[in-house]
């Protein structure tokens, strides 16, 4: 079992990996999906709630709740080292995601056979049992850490699709893309190779229940303009539907990977709601793997949030069985760790907002948007009869019918041309004789078996299905890249107390940092990258900027390396308030009862902090039976002090939030004095809180106690009791 | 192909009368007859990967299975399957599977494998 509070222990990880079964076999959807009360909420399209995970931040609001939506949410992690990955798949979990989606190193699908060992990818993680089978162990753990089963989900397409669907069905992983339209188009495989490859693993994937998903959302992002492709997208969907379902799938496990094709300032939702309408009616019986645009990121992670939350009103107006993200950095560099977060923050929050939406609006079904939906199926007919017409895919192929820009029947003579002889793998297909035979369980295909079996891997004692134990192992083939030698290099940021910033690998160094310069976008950038060397950083390189104005200024955002590490034994951490066990403060109150008088201090406005930490119902002090007097917001500190004193109150609790010229400061020194001057400094309780305080801050400004963000009721209350102990001993004493 | 300005008006009239769950249904009959011919081509195929997974299965690591493939592909035998020259062979020596397979993974008895098929390699 996972501790919250101690890191995965990577070398615990890959101890003992050669006996490791992973714990479970198949796709796992959410539970009890559909109505789920979370606090004070009734939610129509959500789950099962989560064991431990971390909630959004205005859930400081609402009692901390973290409703899980309905769909699988998707995050897509590859550093190109999996042990750092690893770590990341656990945060991600914990913010939400249940469907980790490993990329592959780039090259890997021209990789004829299986990779073994752990060597660095790049771009992604070479694939190999080693890796899989490592982070499956990770995820079974972090699975129960979380509560809630995480799908692990990978590649099976190149020329070595058949081996790795095997793989990974030994391996329990869940979820692979899957599509020979995807090899013949974007990977150059011969289109006979492509498909004779995918039967065989699609079968497999069948037997391990795994989900597919498909690759016709690469034709959006290989098109110039992709949404011309609409009507060909369809037909790549149906192509690869109606393939797997012929060799064996069910059709809940295959999924359509579909992509709103536009962002703003295209008028996204025009053209692709219609086209998200159709698709859900042609394929009703399919899954739908929603996947948000990337076409059109560029390095403005603002710009990326807003496209990919239109992306979600999409999914919530029509249908997502799965919710895939895409982190908003992915226009400028490889994902980094937080942005992978925020990413599934995003689903999650919209998908969450935007709960029973259908309840309450509906599509028309008339008008524009029913004629674009009929217009959009029909063309995708209209393309299907003309690849029967010249004779099937793979002449159609050979034309160039694939991924041309115009919108179908419009051709713009620029679509993808591949020759039936040509590609990878072009001659390696030979036809089954008729005494083929393969000794081995889901085989698709003519199979020349001998009669009367049970099962065809009888004839060998069991295949490795029937009997795991058979699969062999690999450990490393490479003695220099892999991660043991990996960890080695970074074991001293593992082991010791000494800590360096990260984005991606364990202390790669990186830090990112905002800068508003009062200049042009040249000047600006110039200037940036300046600016970052003298903060001494090194290999400094912009990753963003973004005019405010031609002359007036450029916001730019560089990143580069620290080259330093942090001792974390010598830093001098605040100490977080011991609290008292609820019995105890309450019988404390019950023994002499306790006044408090409570406001947001000077000309603010801001009460949510202070309500929370008094509420009953956000577990406030009022639970342990303090009489509070709040005064609301705005209020002068001659008053609070007023009121103290009429009601004859044990405290005064005063909250800050605006620090404009060290007002809070100011508010506090004021409280202060005050009650010295009106003569009861000594025999009353004062404390402050708010975003920009802490103890040491509040006590310089003669506070007896400040409170910072993330307090709660039973902080303030401990305080109070235990400084009421302190006075009275005084008392006694004196 | 060639550019085509977008004649779907004229393209589409022995469509545009159907019902919405005709022309569904047609979407879905031009599907499974597109795949028809690519399914039955998978059903009577195999490939060096096909043949792989096979091995796989049977209980040899990726290195092996590739090893023994290759031994089969340079004899024209792929056609029978890799994993039925393992089977066949080890049926013929008496030997475990895996034992026999690791014969072929170390350039052993290669000589033998051509005799376990009547008629020999039909697709050499």
């Amino acid at each position: 079992m996972l501790e919250k509070n101690k890191k995965l222990d990577i070398e615990e990880i890959l101890k003992d990996l050669e006996h490791y079964r992973p714990k479970r076999r198949g796709w796992h959807w959410r539970e009890e999906q559909g109505k789920q009360i979370y606090g004070e909420f009734e939610y129509h399209q959500a789950s099962k709630p989560l064991k431990q995970s971390i909630p959004l931040p205005a859930a400081r609001s609402f009692g901390n709740i973290d409703p899980q939506p309905d769909c699988i949410v998707t995050t897509e992690i590859a550093s190109g080292r999996f042990e750092d990955d690893i770590r990341r798949m656990r945060m991600a979990a914990w913010h939400g995601a249940d469907h980790i989606m490993v990329i592959r190193t780039a090259g890997q699908s021209h990789y004829d056979g299986l990779i073994e060992g752990t060597p660095e990818g790049i771009g992604g993680v070479p694939i190999s049992r080693k890796q899989v089978r490592a982070t499956r162990k990770a995820l079974d753990l972090i699975e129960e850490e979380v509560g809630r089963p995480i799908n692990f989900h990978s590649y099976v397409s190149g020329v070595a699709g058949p081996d790795i669907a095997v793989m990974f069905a030994e391996e329990g992983v869940n979820g692979a893309h899957q599509d020979p339209q995807y090899n013949v188009l974007y990977r150059n495989i011969n289109m006979i190779r492509s498909f004779v490859d995918a039967a065989v693993a699609k079968k497999i994937m069948a037997w391990a229940d795994m989900v597919q998903i498909d690759g016709a959302h690469n034709a959006n992002a290989t098109a110039m303009k992709a949404w011309k492709v609409m009507p060909e997208l369809m037909v790549q969907h149906a192509i690869n539907c109606a393939f797997s379902k012929a060799v064996g799938m069910k059709p809940e496990n295959i999924a359509l990977s579909t992509v709103p094709p536009t962002a703003p300032p295209a008028p996204c939702l025009r053209l692709d709601l219609p086209y998200a309408v159709a698709l859900r009616q042609l394929f009703k019986d399919y899954k739908m793997r929603a996947q948000m645009n990337t076409k059109y990121m560029e390095s403005d992670t603002r710009e990326a949030t807003v496209t990919h939350v239109l992306n979600l009103l999409i999914s919530r107006l029509t249908r997502a069985d799965i919710q895939s993200t895409i982190t908003p950095d992915e226009g400028r560099n490889v994902p980094w760790h937080y942005y992978n977060i925020q990413a599934i923050s995003t689903a999650k929050q919209a998908l969450v907002g935007m709960d029973g939406l259908l309840e309450m609006v509906e599509l028309k079904k008339d008008g524009y948007l029913a004629e674009k939906v009929r217009e959009l199926k029909e063309r995708a007919v209209l393309f299907m009869e003309e690849i029967l017409e010249v004779g099937g895919y793979f002449k159609a192929v050979e034309m160039g019918f694939f991924v041309d820009s115009g919108m179908y029947p419009e051709r713009n003579g620029d679509g993808i041309v591949r020759h039936i002889d040509g590609g990878i793998g072009a001659g390696t297909v030979v036809e089954r004789d008729k005494d083929y035979m393969a000794p081995v369980c889901e085989h698709f295909g003519y199979n020349n078996l001998p009669e009367g079996l049970e099962k065809p891997c009888d004839l060998i004692d069991g295949c490795t299905f029937h009997k795991p134990e058979k699969i062999v192992f690999i450990d490393e083939l490479d003695e220099n890249d892999n991660v043991y030698n990996r960890l080695k290099e970074t074991e001293h940021l593992r082991k010791s107390t000494e800590i360096k910033p990260e984005v991606e690998w364990t202390g790669d160094g990186i830090v990112a940092t905002t800068i508003f310069l009062p200049c042009d976008e040249d000047t600006a950038e110039a200037a940036a990258l300046e600016i970052g060397k003298k903060m001494g950083l090194e290999d400094v390189v912009v990753i963003h900027k973004l005019p405010a104005h031609p002359s007036e200024g450029t916001v730019v955002e560089i990143k580069g390396r620290v080259p330093f590490t942090i001792d974390v034994s010598k830093l001098t951490i605040p100490k977080k308030p011991e609290v008292l066990d609820d019995d105890v403060i309450r019988k404390d109150i019950e023994r002499k009862g306790m006044k408090v008088v409570a406001a947001t201090v000077g000309e603010d406005e801001h009460s949510v902090g202070l309500r929370e930490v008094i509420d009953i119902k956000h577990g406030g002090i009022e639970k342990y039976g303090i009489e509070v007097h709040y005064l609301g917001t705005s209020v002068p500190v001659e008053k609070l002090v007023d009121a103290a004193i009429e009601l004859n109150a044990d405290a005064i609790l005063a909250s800050t939030i605006i620090t404009h010229n060290d007002v809070h400061i100011k508010n506090m020194k004021k409280l202060h004095e005050l009650c010295i001057e009106k003569g009861i400094r000594d025999r009353i309780i004062l404390a402050a809180g708010g975003t920009q305080i802490n103890d040491d801050i509040a006590k310089e400004a003669g506070m007896d106690a400040g409170f910072g963000r993330g307090t709660k009721g039973v902080h303030v209350a401990s305080f109070l009791v235990k400084r009421r102990w302190e006075m009275e001993k005084d008392r006694n004493e004196n | 192909m060639s550019k085509r300005p977008d004649d779907f008006e004229v393209r589409r009239q022995h469509l545009k009368n159907l019902t919405d769950e005709e022309l569904e249904r047609r979407f879905w009959q031009l599907a499974e007859e597109i795949v028809k011919p690519l399914v039955e081509l998978a059903y009577n195929h195999t490939s060096p990967a096909v043949e792989r997974s096979v091995l796989l299965r049977m209980g040899f690591s990726s290195i092996e299975a590739k090893a023994i493939v290759e031994g089969v592909m340079k004899l024209g035998l792929l056609g029978k399957g890799a994993g039925n020259v393992v089977y066949r062979l080890a049926k013929k020596k008496n030997l475990p599977i895996r034992e026999a397979g690791l014969l072929l993974v170390e350039g052993k008895a290669w000589e033998e494998v051509p005799g376990l098929f009547e008629g020999g390699a039909a697709n050499a």
